[in-house]
């Protein structure tokens, strides 16, 4: 299987302070990987290196076989809180068109092929109806899946999320979960999320990130790792299609 | 108002209004959805160094402006964004040297400083022809940069973050916005001056948008406005006598101010859904 992303012992800091320390990371083809761990655990910044917004003190990233920030386009991304204006005079069509820049370059103007895909992609998350609103307007779920399509409209291979359901109505996050799915099976995601037992319905796999990554691996986590994750003692409730769950035993990575 | 268009002063007082009102409809519609109304107030303080060094030196002061306004406007966007400073610390900072240098220099210019208050607050009814070219020539240049960057300006002032993530050369426009503003800055000079720019810049821009959710709309009803309010601050300003640089403002002030109380009273955004 491919690795898409590879991190090596890399080592991020903030004025001093480590947030990332000697992370190694990887994510395959259609990987469907849930990332948890505390406030300030560096999980933002984890997807920010993959991303080439930041760079790492130390160590190697590989995105495709490339530094980070030039396969633009292959990574999607959709971050935590829409970092916008409501009032801003933009509509939704508008938004997602803004997906396809690294197709349309600089002075171009989009395409009908660009317009096309935008289309096809707001019908895919059930957005199209709206899409001569104003982004404003919606909903804080029906927005989270505009960005996703904006994130979508270059058939990216991987998908990055940043705690999307945040700012979804509780009611509405199952069906959002339902639309991660149905997308996992074309390309890969690493959802960053609070909501573990709902994570350990729907992901594959789990990393557990408290600026060293405590766990990477099938979504069986047991009390201990999360424990160790987030230093303190967490409940974990398993519930969903599975009555119960057999938790492996907990190894540090390394051991 | 249609008698005094006999003079060919007032005919260049509406020639500098519309020439103003299509640079200041475009970029201030930027400076209000990107928040850069601190920066853009710097800038326009700044360019007083510039009027200065007009004096100085014995070209024009609207010259002396362009010259010194749009390194001045590059240097507070590097200042804001690469220092360590705060940005709105950089921007208070490069503000009053701009206006401290301009001082100096006047201050060094033999003789009086000839009509340095039309340049700090305005006055249409003297603009020269020579200063209406070098406005269009920078209208030219706003429109045509505007034009060919507008998807680019939608994005970046839409979602900076993202804007980053898809390769869109965010630092580099960020600077090519800062030089527009600067360009209208200068632009602006002549019709309602240093001190007020920032209300054209302002104004027209903020009242449209309560009326349309498209930011080429947006643009368009600036640029409207912006004339109905010179056009309009010029008939009063000539019939009241008073200060013509003051009288727009005030016009777009109450105008704003009215529209704010009007959708207070009922209770709902002017703008209404859908539309786009």
């Amino acid at each position: 299987m491919e690795e898409l992303v590879k991190l090596e012992d890399v080592w991020v800091s903030y004025n001093g302070l480590p947030v990332l320390e000697g992370i190694n990371f990887s994510v395959g083809e259609n990987e469907f990987i849930g990332l948890i761990g505390p406030n300030g655990g560096g999980k933002t910044t984890l997807l920010r290196v993959i991303l080439g917004l930041i760079k790492p003190d130390r160590g190697r990233v590989l995105i495709m076989d490339r530094p980070p920030g030039q396969s633009r386009g292959a990574v999607g991304y959709v971050s935590q809180k829409a970092p916008f204006d409501r009032s801003f005079p933009i509509s939704v069509g508008e938004v997602v068109l803004m997906g396809r820049y690294s197709r349309a370059g600089l002075f171009q103007r989009y395409s009908a092929a660009d317009k096309q895909v935008a289309e096809k992609t707001l019908k895919m998350v059930g957005m199209w109806e709206y899409q001569n609103r104003q982004i404003g307007q919606l909903s804080g779920g029906q927005q989270q899946r505009v960005f996703i399509a904006r994130s979508l409209v270059t058939s990216p291979r991987l998908l990055l999320l940043d705690e999307p359901m945040e700012s979804i109505d509780p009611a509405m996050q199952t069906e959002f979960y339902e639309l991660l799915r149905a997308l996992s099976r074309q390309m890969s995601i690493v959802l960053v999320s609070h909501n573990i037992s709902a994570l350990s319905i729907y992901v594959e796999n789990i990393a557990c990130l408290n600026h060293r990554l405590y766990y990477h691996g099938s979504k069986e986590v047991g009390p201990e790792v999360l424990e160790a994750t987030y230093k303190c003692p967490v409940q974990f409730i398993a519930h969903g299609a599975v009555p119960h769950r057999v938790l492996k035993e907990h190894k540090e990575p390394g051991d | 108002m249609l008698e005094a268009l006999q003079y060919e002063f007032m005919r260049h007082a509406l020639l500098a209004g519309l020439l103003a009102s299509v640079a200041c409809g475009i970029i201030g519609t930027y400076v209000v959805t990107k928040r850069i109304v601190f920066v853009s107030g710097g800038i326009a303080h700044a360019s007083f160094g510039g009027v200065g060094l007009g004096y100085l030196t014995g070209i024009s002061p609207v010259i002396g402006a362009a010259i010194f306004t749009l390194p001045a406007a590059l240097v507070m966007g590097l200042v804001t964004r690469k220092s360590r400073l705060p940005e709105d610390t950089a921007i208070g900072v490069l503000w009053a040297i701009g206006m401290a240098l301009g001082i100096i220099f006047i201050g060094l210019t033999p003789g009086y400083a000839p009509d340095l208050f039309s340049y700090l607050f305005g006055n249409i009814l003297t603009v020269p022809a020579s200063d209406l070219v070098l406005m269009l020539a920078l209208d030219i240049v706003i429109l045509l940069v505007a034009t060919l960057l507008y998807k680019e300006f939608l994005a970046v002032s839409f979602d900076e973050e993202f804007s980053r993530v898809i390769g869109v050369p965010v630092e580099t426009l960020y600077l090519v916005l800062l030089a527009l503003i600067a360009m209208t800055v200068v632009v602006l000079i002549r019709v309602v001056g240093i001190v007020l720019v920032i209300a054209l810049l302002t104004i027209p821009a903020a009242l449209a948008r309560r009326f349309t959710h498209s930011l080429w709309r947006m643009i368009v009803l600036s640029v409207i406005f912006s004339f109905i309010f010179t056009f309009g601050g010029l008939w009063l300003s000539f019939e009241l006598n008073v200060a013509s640089g003051a009288t727009i403002i005030l016009l777009g002030g109450i105008a704003l101010l009215v529209s704010l109380a009007i959708s207070r009273l009922s209770r709902r955004p002017l703008a209404k859904t859908g539309m786009t």
